[in-house]
Formats: structure tokens, C-alpha cells, sequence
């Protein structure tokens, strides 16, 4: 139960702080403020990059330029196409996957009963110890990568959508039905809409953890892609280079982020739009 | 009793000569709360009638058994004439809370039973807006329901059910949530399109005074368990001047006489 208590906790954290930055986005001044909390995270960096904290720890100038360079050598690149790959399918899979089983968990008893004691336990174990498991039966291939993410972004997407499809709005079921609503149309028109504010905050969960399976996968099991660009530099010593790697995908994460809650607002919630 | 027509007892009222909903040997309980017993009640087509009675009486619990929304235990509901237990083409509810979904316009809302429906978009648009005009929401057409007051959004609720042109409407508290003047306003709203839309309206309520108000049958609904108390019809002449009606000596007679009769249910 401690379990479930978490993924509310977090969801509501991600759910409130989501509408926040949608508060930001009526496009005046919290656009500069943003720039500003930018430019200070910079410039602390860069001052500790100098004093130094430690010789491992670049300054962001050498950080940003590293980063150029492995833009211009095609590094990053290729580490990339490597780790987009099972990243966007395993996170598109766990995305279909997560939704529909957690749709169906909250609808149907049996399956509740059946399927979400498994994704508790889940949520609860730290997943990445399965990660060496699961390259000993897949191997070091695009499969176990893929798997890796799945079984850390499926739990809290299964375990939200279900929470969500539970706690539907129980007077307007009984309008739809009123109206004489067969009940595909309940699950679509009135489910599906009033539990995707949850079931997002869960998907942005979901790509997070997908991020962190695929990182672990590449730096545990199978050194290829951005795990193992970051492994390289570390080994080299090329601090800047490697810090660079890092904070690309934390870059890229957080875009991956953005783009989804724009999505939900979009398609899904026109009306907190401009709330 | 001057101009009101008092029938009293819980024996079965001669049915009126065109009755739309016939209600017969009704009951309903819940665990070990004998929710209703043997309801039996005929609503004239075209009329208001109101549900009026103390709290827990078992008001929202017959309409939404007139709705179909709820099982009853005994007895049936009859529309035109023909027996029904689920939600119907012929009825449309209004609901206490508005079950107004967040996420859709004001026009959307309004569509969304025809929407269900499978009428085209255009088609279903063209109708809300109608009567999104009817209830004086026009200009309110893409405002989502958290830009509107409980008073507005209450007329999108009445809207959706006004859309898809049900004979019966069943509005359940309707004003509760909405604040004293455009409950007036609301009130005067429905008595003009009683005589305009050619509806039948049940109407659910416990203020003594909107009964009075707007309906031509109160039935009187006794608690514990919720029996038909008393029918009474209130002659009000409503063509005028609606605060002349509220000062009306048949109005304030029969507001009087509907309270001397609940008073011994309120301790
Ligand atoms: N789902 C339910 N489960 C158990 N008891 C219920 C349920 N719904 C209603 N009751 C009980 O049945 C009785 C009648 O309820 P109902 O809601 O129909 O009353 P009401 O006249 O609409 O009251 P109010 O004026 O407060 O809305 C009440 O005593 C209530 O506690
Ligand atoms: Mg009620």
C-alpha cells in the first residue's frame, strides 16, 4: 500500500507543478524568468567548475564546447541513433501497453485482481536489479535494451492509468448513461478524457524511468550508445566531454517531457489551457 | 380551499385524463432503509410536477427510477404507455451536480447527447446552439464549464436536456447549487419554457415556495418510509408580473398549507 501512496504522491507533485509551468506558458514574463534561472544554474557552474569542487568537474564553458565538438565528430550522434532505438520502443510500447492494461485493470475486476499485485511488487523492487537478468536471457542486443526500459517505465504507467480510471467522476457515468451512452462510448468520451491528467503525470513518470532503464542498460550490460560514450570519456578522463553526454540526455529527457504535456494540453485538456 | 384542489391520503389518485408517466406500486430499499413503498403516481403530459418533501424522503430516489438510472425493487414505470427500466430516448435528466464535463465547450456539452446519439457534427451544433440561445447562454458557445457560474452552468445542464428533444424532462434539485437571484431568474426561465417547449417536467425539490411557484401538481412526499403524503394543484395564474405572483394571497395560502401539512415530519 506504501507503494501506491508513492505514485499518488508523485503524480500529484508532477500534476501540480505541471500546472504551474502551464500557468508560465500564457507567454509574458515567466519566459524571462526562465532564462534567468537558466543563466544562474550556468553561472554557479561555472564557478564551481573554477574553484574547482574537484578535478573531475568542468567548468559549463569547457562542458559546452566538449559538447560541440562531439556534436562535430559525430559521437553523439551515432551514440544516439543506438539508444533512441530501444528507448522510443520501449517507451511507446510501455505507453499502449501501460494505458491499455491499467484501462482495463480499472474496469474490470478480474484483471485488477490478476494484474496489478504484479506491478505493486514491481514498483516497489528496485527494478534494476533485473537489468543483468534480463541480458543473461535476451543478451546484450536491442531486446534486453527495449526490456530494460519497459520494466522500468510499465509500473507506474499500469498503476496510474488504473488509479485513474477507478477514481473516474462517478456523476458523469451516470449522465453518459443517461444520455444513453453504449459503454465504448463511456470508456472514450467520458473515461478516458477525465483520467488523463493522471494517466499523463504517469506517462511522464514512465519516460523518465524509461530514460533511467535505458542508461542503466547501456552502463551495466551492453556498452554501446550514450552509456557508453559517458563510460569512454570517464575512462579517458575527458570530464567535459563526459559531462557533456550526461547532460544532453538529461536535456533530452526533459524536452521528451515537455513535448508530452504539451500534447496532453492540446489534445486531451483544452480547457487548462489558458486556467 | 379557494382555487387549489387538495386530494388527500396515500390511496391511488384517479388518473388524469392524459397522463405521460404512470408510476405504480414503487418501492425501493437500501440495506435496511426502506428507501420508498408503494409509490403510485400519474404525471399529466405537459405540466410541471414537483417532488417536494423533507430530506431522505426518497425524492431523488423515485426520479432516478423514472429515469431508469436506478433498479427499483417492485413495481413498474410506464412512459406512453409502455414499461421501461433503463434510460430512455423519451427522457432526459438535469442533474443537482450539472455533470458537466470539464474538458468539452459549452457548445460540446450541450451536443453531447446527440453526440452519442451519432447525429453529425454539424447537424448536432447547429441544435445546440438553439438552445444554448433558449436558455441565454448565447455568446457562451466555447467558455468551458470552470469560465461559467453555477447559475450558467446549471442552463448548459437544462440545454443538454432541452437538445435531444425528450418529451419528459426530470431535473433533480436543480437550483440547489445556484445562488438566490438566478435561482429566481432560473425560475421564471422555466415557466416560460414549460409553455413554449410543450415538455413535461418533473421537477425534484424541497423549497415550499418554488413548488408553489412553478408547478401545476406537488406531490407531497412523506419520509420513512417515502410515500405519497398528499397532491395538491396550485391554480396560479403565472401569465403576470412574477413578483405580483410571489405577493399572490392563493400563492402564500398554498405555501402555508403545504408547511402546516410537512411541519409534523421536521422536529
Ligand atoms: N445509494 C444508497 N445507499 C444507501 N442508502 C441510500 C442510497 N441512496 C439513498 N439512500 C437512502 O434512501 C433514503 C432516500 O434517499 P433520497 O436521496 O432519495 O432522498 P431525497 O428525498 O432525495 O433527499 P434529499 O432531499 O436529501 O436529496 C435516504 O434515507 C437515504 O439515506
Ligand atoms: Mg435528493
Amino acid at each position: 500500500m506504501a507503494v501506491s501512496i508513492r505514485t499518488d504522491g508523485e503524480a500529484a507533485g508532477l500534476a501540480s507543478s505541471s500546472n504551474r509551468s502551464a500557468t508560465g506558458a500564457s507567454w509574458d514574463q515567466p519566459i524571462l524568468l526562465r532564462l534567468v534561472s537558466i543563466a544562474l544554474f550556468a553561472g554557479i557552474w561555472e564557478v564551481a567548475g573554477r574553484i574547482p569542487v574537484s578535478f573531475a568537474f568542468p567548468t559549463f564553458s569547457d562542458t559546452v564546447v566538449a559538447f560541440f565538438g562531439l556534436l562535430a565528430d559525430g559521437s553523439l550522434a551515432t551514440a544516439y541513433l543506438s539508444t533512441l532505438q530501444p528507448l522510443v520502443l520501449g517507451v511507446v510500447l510501455s505507453a499502449f501497453l501501460g494505458v491499455s492494461l491499467g484501462t482495463i485493470c480499472g474496469l474490470w475486476r478480474t484483471g485488477e485482481w490478476l494484474v496489478i499485485p504484479v506491478f505493486i511488487v514491481l514498483q516497489a523492487a528496485p527494478v534494476a536489479a533485473f537489468i543483468p537478468m534480463v541480458t543473461f536471457v535476451y543478451g546484450i542486443g536491442m531486446t534486453a535494451k527495449t526490456l530494460a526500459v519497459m520494466i522500468l517505465a510499465l509500473p507506474v504507467i499500469v498503476l496510474n492509468t488504473y488509479k485513474a480510471v477507478r477514481n473516474v467522476n462517478e456523476s458523469l457515468l451516470v449522465m453518459c448513461r443517461s444520455f444513453l451512452g453504449t459503454n465504448w462510448q463511456t470508456v472514450a468520451k467520458i473515461i478516458l478524457p477525465d483520467a488523463s491528467p493522471v494517466i499523463f503525470a504517469g506517462l511522464r513518470l514512465g519516460v523518465a524511468a524509461g530514460f533511467v532503464g535505458v542508461v542503466l542498460a547501456e552502463l551495466l550490460i551492453t556498452p554501446t550508445g550514450i552509456g557508453d560514450l559517458i563510460t569512454f570519456h570517464r575512462s579517458r578522463a575527458d570530464y567535459a566531454e563526459m559531462y557533456a553526454t550526461i547532460a544532453s540526455i538529461i536535456a533530452l529527457s526533459t524536452l521528451t517531457l515537455v513535448f508530452l504535456q504539451w500534447v496532453e494540453v492540446r489534445v486531451f485538456r483544452p480547457e487548462s489551457r489558458g486556467a | 380551499m379557494g382555487a387549489t384542489a387538495l386530494r388527500n391520503g396515500p390511496s391511488p389518485v384517479p388518473a388524469p385524463i392524459d397522463s405521460i408517466v404512470e408510476v405504480r406500486g414503487i418501492s425501493k430499499t437500501y440495506g435496511n432503509v426502506e428507501a420508498l413503498r408503494g409509490i403510485d403516481l400519474d404525471f399529466p403530459r405537459g405540466k410541471l410536477t414537483s417532488l417536494l418533501g423533507p430530506s431522505g424522503c426518497g425524492k431523488t430516489t423515485l426520479l432516478k427510477i423514472i429515469a431508469g438510472l436506478i433498479r427499483a425493487d417492485g413495481g413498474t414505470v410506464a412512459i406512453n404507455g409502455k414499461r421501461v427500466s433503463a434510460p430512455g430516448p423519451e427522457r432526459a435528466f438535469v442533474f443537482q451536480d450539472f455533470a458537466l464535463m470539464p474538458w468539452a465547450t459549452v457548445t460540446r456539452n450541450v451536443a453531447f447527447g446527440l453526440e452519442l446519439r451519432g447525429t453529425n457534427k454539424a447537424e448536432r451544433e447547429e441544435i445546440a446552439r438553439r438552445y444554448i440561445a433558449e436558455v441565454g447562454l448565447a455568446g457562451f458557445e466555447d467558455k468551458y464549464p470552470h469560465e461559467l457560474s453555477g447559475g450558467m452552468r446549471q442552463r448548459v445542464g437544462l440545454a443538454r436536456a432541452l437538445s435531444v428533444d425528450a418529451d419528459v424532462l426530470l431535473l433533480d434539485e436543480p437550483f440547489s447549487a445556484v445562488d438566490e437571484q438566478n435561482r429566481r431568474k432560473f425560475q421564471e426561465d422555466l415557466i416560460r419554457l414549460r409553455t413554449n417547449q410543450n415538455k413535461t417536467f418533473i421537477f425534484v425539490t424541497h423549497s415550499i415556495e418554488e413548488a408553489v411557484y412553478i408547478s401545476d401538481r406537488i406531490v407531497l412526499l412523506s419520509p420513512r418510509p417515502g410515500r405519497v403524503s398528499q397532491i395538491i394543484e396550485p391554480e396560479i395564474d403565472r401569465s403576470g408580473d412574477p413578483e405580483r405572483i410571489h405577493r399572490d394571497r392563493h400563492y402564500l395560502d398554498t405555501v402555508d398549507e403545504i408547511w402546516q401539512g410537512l411541519k409534523q415530519y421536521v422536529e
